[in-house]
């Protein structure tokens, strides 16, 4: 009986997470539409509800009632294995995502290799997508993919390798907790490097324009999910946009202090801002990252796929390593003040 | 019986199905799928054991990069699978005979009076707080630093090795260098020049474009 | 010099933030959308939409089945039969037929027309429901003469000095 209400309540937090996710993935793609539009110049959409706010709603009941189609030739089992396979590690990343100093589904001291690892088995969903369509777009672009995202993995796991330097933990929990103090005492500064890499890495892994050749939608017409209709395709796109808010997420707790509140340390603005709760602020701190997510797409045109090859193995992990050289001589000198109580002194104590 | 045990019961069942499955299946790619799988409940069953590290790094590695190359590989492939059944009956008895072996191999390493429920105690339980991250980062670099060091030097020498085996770069050929494709300036590529874009039509002006177009 | 300069615009991404730049000045320039069904861009008398048969004042049609219109059409897109008219004799057409999905609005069947009958209307907003509702008969495409007359009569007249 207890292990059944046990279940129960884990079922209720799992659903606490994912139905916010999901909407929130609506109303990023209206954002998305909106945003790009005011760049361009234009209104986006504006047709369906106030201001268009229903739009997302009519887009879901419309993928809903359209028919999945499985091509000829296609492997059956496969095609539609793919979409679940591609969203259930974009949804699993989520377990161990902090929302506040409490508030998280799996504690788990090993928080930030189970999100690399999540990251890197979503690609088996673009593979298996782009060859069980039996089609030689989908092939192309689940290639790209699939190369795309093992290169940006690197990158995007040195940098990591300095913020675990930098936090001293693996838990997310205890990253933010080591980021605790003032807006200067974040990750962003000693880490900018790292930062910057992390985010432009992130952008690649999602497949967002401007690294958006899987999809290439001028060469390939829509890469690995060309052959995608209805359901499945909604499937697809609601693990891009659930892993856009990941990542967004992610760079507001490892590098601009999670749900810390950013005027802490400032006299009176800390007592004016107490009472905002921690989840607030992380969601804000995220949102600004979506927005430069949409920013970017609006702003740059794609790569070649050469030059993202070059980027991510020539620029990104020569960079990386380099500033985790230098990390190693800052914590261990204990410059400024990030790396209190962890230093060549410190090492000595312990021992 | 507990949720532990029927938990372990339940993903070794999925491994044993999914190893059966890498060498049944006809199809290549879900054979390598199935490979996949196998390696996701032995995570799975390294959880069990509270080796999250290990397990983690089983999935990130093993799934995350490796067998994403291999299933490349085998994508990319033609394989002829008539061929590679030609011989079949021919090679069944010394495959047979191979496969005895290497169970009764395997078989007398593991036997039940060496292993066995009984033989072995259960792990304790370790307590609150326990990292195993650090244990094993403790251990690699006290104990085992030299051979921990020394596999890392050979696995460069390997990688180095590999590259210079197999790269041979085409002197000819005629690739695109995007450093040369950065540094451009504007300057050198581009003149422009100011021009009238009207002009009021005379009728020299008329008598000339005909005479430059004859 | 210049390739230290080089390397020091790309590692800062000086050229990346300057793209940026300008979207975000863009985000808060005015919005130019013309919200279509109940706005509309500014149309020219020479607009070529859907195609009509005119009448003269009196109601006679104009056309005089001479077939121009269906020698210049370019996307053979007009079909004709001619045959004396029961009442008087007078040669009119019995069949007179566009295709609007061969069509490619090109304006010649208007400019090759002596009776000024065939004409392009500046409605463009118009569509099918059914196969075969894309072929106009001579009957429709009169009625869409009768309907929009006025309109017509007024883009003729405001064109005439230029032709």
């Amino acid at each position: 009986m207890q292990l059944i209400t046990e279940g129960l309540w884990i079922v209720a937090k799992i659903a606490m997470i994912l139905l916010p996710l999901v909407l929130a993935v609506a109303y990023t793609t209206y954002a998305e539409r909106k945003l790009i539009g005011y760049m361009q110049m234009r209104i986006g959409p504006n047709r369906v509800g106030p201001k268009g706010w229903l739009q997302p709603i009519a887009d879901v009941v419309k993928l809903l009632m359209k028919e999945v189609i499985v091509p000829s030739g296609a492997n059956k089992t496969l095609f539609l294995l793919a979409p679940i396979l591609f969203i259930a590690p974009s949804f699993a990343a989520w377990a161990v995502v902090p929302f506040d100093a409490e508030l998280v589904l799996a504690d788990t001291n090993a928080g930030l290799l189970y999100l690399l690892a999540m990251t890197s088995i979503a690609v088996y969903g673009v593979i298996i997508a782009g060859w069980a369509s039996n089609s030689r777009y989908a092939l192309i672009g689940s290639l790209r993919s699939a190369s795309q995202i093992v290169s940006y993995e690197i990158a995007m796991g040195f940098a990591l390798v300095g913020v675990l330097m930098a936090g001293g933990s693996m838990n997310l929990g205890d990253i933010v907790a080591a980021q605790n103090g003032s807006a200067l005492h974040w990750f962003w500064i000693p880490l900018f490097p790292i930062l910057v890499i992390y985010w432009i890495s992130g952008v690649a892994e999602t497949n967002r324009a401007p690294f958006d050749l899987p999809e290439g939608e001028s060469e390939i017409v829509a890469g690995f999910h060309v052959e995608y209709a209805g359901m499945a395709f909604a499937l697809f796109f609601l693990a891009e946009y659930a892993n856009m808010i990941l990542i967004s997420i992610l760079t507001a707790l490892f590098f601009f202090g999670g749900w810390l509140n950013p005027f802490q340390g400032i006299p009176y603005l800390e007592a004016a801002t107490d009472w905002v709760p921690g989840t607030i602020w992380l969601l804000l701190k995220a949102a600004w990252f979506l927005f430069m997510m949409i920013w970017l797409r609006a702003t740059f045109p794609r790569y070649r796929y050469d030059q993202i090859m070059r980027l991510g193995w020539k620029v990104f992990i020569p960079v990386t390593v380099v500033w985790l050289i230098v990390l190693t001589f800052w914590i261990k000198l204990e410059w400024g003040w990030w790396f209190d109580g962890r230093g060549i002194a410190a090492l000595g104590g312990a021992s | 019986m507990n949720i532990e045990t029927l938990v372990f019961y339940f993903f070794s069942a999925i491994t044993i199905v999914a190893a059966i499955g890498v060498i049944s299946v006809k199809n290549s790619v879900q054979a390598v799928l199935c490979l996949v799988l196998a390696f996701f409940s032995a995570a799975a069953l390294w959880l069990l054991l509270e080796a999250e590290f290990l397990a983690i790094t089983l999935v990130l590695v093993y799934v995350g990069a490796v067998m994403v190359l291999f299933l490349f590989v085998v994508m990319m492939l033609d394989v002829d699978f008539a061929a590679m059944k030609q011989g079949f009956t021919k090679q069944l008895p010394l495959g047979l005979l191979v496969g005895a072996g290497l169970f009764g191999a395997i078989y007398w390493v593991i036997r039940f009076e060496v292993f066995g429920n009984d033989k072995v105690p259960e792990p304790a339980k370790s307590e609150q707080g326990y990292s195993n991250v650090e244990e094993l980062g403790r251990l690699l670099y006290s104990e085992y630093f030299y051979p921990f060091e020394i596999a890392g030097v050979i696995l460069l020498v390997a990688i180095i090795a590999a590259i210079s085996l197999t790269f041979r770069g085409r002197r000819d050929r005629k690739g695109q260098s995007v450093r040369e494709q950065h540094q451009v300036l504007k300057e050198e590529r581009l003149k422009i020049i100011s021009m009238e874009s009207e002009r009021p039509v005379s009728s020299s002006d008329v008598n000339s474009e005909s005479g430059g177009a004859s | 010099m210049s390739k230290w300069k080089h390397y020091f615009k790309s590692y800062f991404l000086t050229e990346l933030r300057a793209g940026l730049w300008l979207t975000w000045k863009h985000l808060f320039k005015r919005k130019v959308t013309v919200q279509y069904p109940e706005e509309n861009t500014p149309q020219s008398p020479r607009f070529r939409g859907i195609h009509a048969l005119r009448r003269y004042p009196n109601g006679e049609e104009r056309c005089i089945a001479c077939k121009l219109c269906e020698a210049v059409c370019p996307a053979a897109a007009i079909t004709i039969e001619a045959g004396p008219r029961e009442s008087d004799g007078t040669r009119r057409t019995t069949k007179y037929e566009i295709d609007m999905f061969k069509c490619i609005y090109c304006g010649f069947c208007e400019e090759s027309c002596p009776v000024d009958s065939i004409v392009e209307t500046r409605i463009f907003d118009y569509h099918f429901e059914k196969r075969g509702d894309n072929i106009l008969t001579k009957e429709q495409l009169l009625a869409i003469g009768d309907r929009y007359e006025v309109m017509i009569a007024q883009d003729k007249a405001e064109d005439a000095p230029y032709r």
